[in-house]
């Protein structure tokens, strides 16, 4: 019998545990998908890597199918995901995405993401600030994990001050993880699109120093896709950030241990990030590429048309690549090559901007709060599991 | 010797991390700039690690990928 994805997961850090035995018997094997396509998983390091890198499996929106029943439930949609949208290269094979994603690479380097380090600092003080003078309990989300990430890419869109708060309820409606019918999520995404557009539109009137400016300026794309690239940029930056930085929070709780090696110096915090991302692993559903043409791999042939859903949970807790329980969370292992921000061309392009952010944000937070712990028991913690980025809903500390 | 692949480079950055004495990024492009193709003892893993490391296997170390 021909399963589907597991996701029911072992508590709030540990992947459903039938990936672990999918990836020690049998790391390719057949996956029956959320609409019923009968395609493939993959739960191992070095496969995932490798069809991850291969150009024979395509990224293509109207290629992919969903690996679980989409979400809202009920809705009558049926029949082939159309292709993505312009400016949404997320879904897209060269050389449309290598256009889109060579106008942006440039902005997103680690030194110009390293040059925002002080602006992120100035943003998760103010926050940090904010927390301390209302006092004890508060929300990490709502005072802290949900705000800095989208006040800084507000600033590296260059949106301004006074359309900042509307910004900032945009963002936060979008991705409060309610369940929301069609209607809702349509005028939700209608409202986003408004407001992009008018974004777009005072830039060109009064062009300044910022990622938007820029793009509009290079005059090589089109108002369409300006609008769906800045979607793309608010949706993959804002939410993913969020969850890093309060999961990573939540398990530096669990683990006082490790929580100790951190406050004393023992692990670095760059380490920490890294190691966190891969223990982590918020892109917990994995991602999906569709095979171009027949593909002999691993002793079996994916048939041109198949779509492979390739865990990153399950890959970076593989131990042929992690050494040492990769189950567990330890700062003090090398975790770089992990894939919580994917790999091959789509790899994640706000990958160093998400560093600077959890940096700078575990340490403030670890140096501002001494005496930091969670205000509820753990069991308590209610998780954001449905969802393509694993989160929750509310992180309830105290000091 | 240090080879690159600037066509298939995406500018990920992820060699700069892992050597960033070897490694820079264009300010043009973003894309890869070696700031010394010669290989040392010192720079030998931090090197191989940016290999494995590159998205896109951009990078290989003497001909060989």
């Amino acid at each position: 019998m021909i399963e589907s994805l597991p996701t029911v997961r072992c508590g709030p850090f540990d992947p459903p545990s039938e990936l672990g035995t999918f990836r020690e018997s049998k790391p390719l094997r057949r996956l029956m998908f959320g609409d019923g396509h009968i395609g493939w998983l993959i739960t191992s390091y070095d496969l995932a890597k490798s069809v991850l890198a291969d150009p024979r499996f395509s990224a293509r929106a109207e290629l992919q199918r969903p690996e679980v029943p989409p979400r809202p439930r009920g809705s009558t949609k049926p029949g082939q995901p159309e292709p993505a949208r312009p400016g949404l290269f997320i879904r897209m094979d060269p050389p449309q995405h290598t256009r889109y994603r060579t106008l942006l690479t440039r902005h997103f380097t680690v030194r110009r993401m390293n040059e925002l380090e002080s602006r992120v600092e100035r943003i998760v003080d103010d926050h940090l600030s904010g927390m301390q003078a209302v006092g004890p309990p508060a929300d990490l989300v709502e005072a802290f994990a949900r705000p800095v990430p989208s006040l800084v890419i507000s600033e590296l869109l260059g949106v301004p001050d006074t359309d900042r708060h509307e910004f900032q309820q945009l963002l936060a409606e979008s991705f409060n993880g309610e369940v929301r019918t069609e209607e809702e999520a349509i005028s939700l995404q209608n409202r986003s699109l408004n407001f992009i557009g008018r974004l777009i539109h005072h830039k060109r009137q009064q062009p300044s120093e910022d990622l938007l400016s820029a793009l509009i300026g290079s005059g090589e794309l089109t108002d369409d896709e300006l609008e769906g690239m800045t979607f793309l940029l608010l949706v993959a930056g804002h939410e993913t950030t969020t969850h890093m930085l309060t999961l990573g929070t939540f398990a530096l709780l669990s683990n006082p241990d490790q929580l100790k090696s951190l406050r004393v110096g023992l692990s670095s915090v760059d380490n920490a990030v890294e190691e966190l991302l891969r223990y982590l692993t918020i892109f917990h559903f994995g991602i999906t590429r569709t095979a171009l043409v027949d593909v002999e791999l691993h002793d079996e042939v994916i048939t041109e048309g198949e779509c492979v859903s390739i865990s990153l949970p399950a890959a970076n807790r593989d131990p042929s690549e992690f050494y040492g329980r990769p189950g567990e969370l330890d700062l003090s292992r090398k975790a770089s090559g992990h894939l919580a921000f994917g790999h091959g061309i789509h790899q994640c392009l706000g990958q160093q901007l998400a560093r600077v952010q959890m940096r700078v944000g575990y340490a403030a937070l670890l140096r501002r709060f001494p005496t930091l712990r969670l205000a509820v028991p753990p069991e308590e913690v209610l998780l954001r599991d449905q969802t393509i980025i694993y989160g929750v809903y509310r992180l309830p500390v105290a000091w | 010797m240090i080879e690159v692949n600037r066509e298939r480079c995406v500018g990920a950055g992820m060699c700069v991390l892992a050597a960033p004495a070897v490694f820079d990024q264009s300010d043009e492009d973003g894309r890869v700039v070696v700031l010394d193709v010669s290989l040392s003892p010192d720079n030998l893993d931090p090197v191989r690690d940016a290999v494995t490391l590159c998205p896109s296997q951009a990078l290989s170390i003497g001909g060989s990928s």
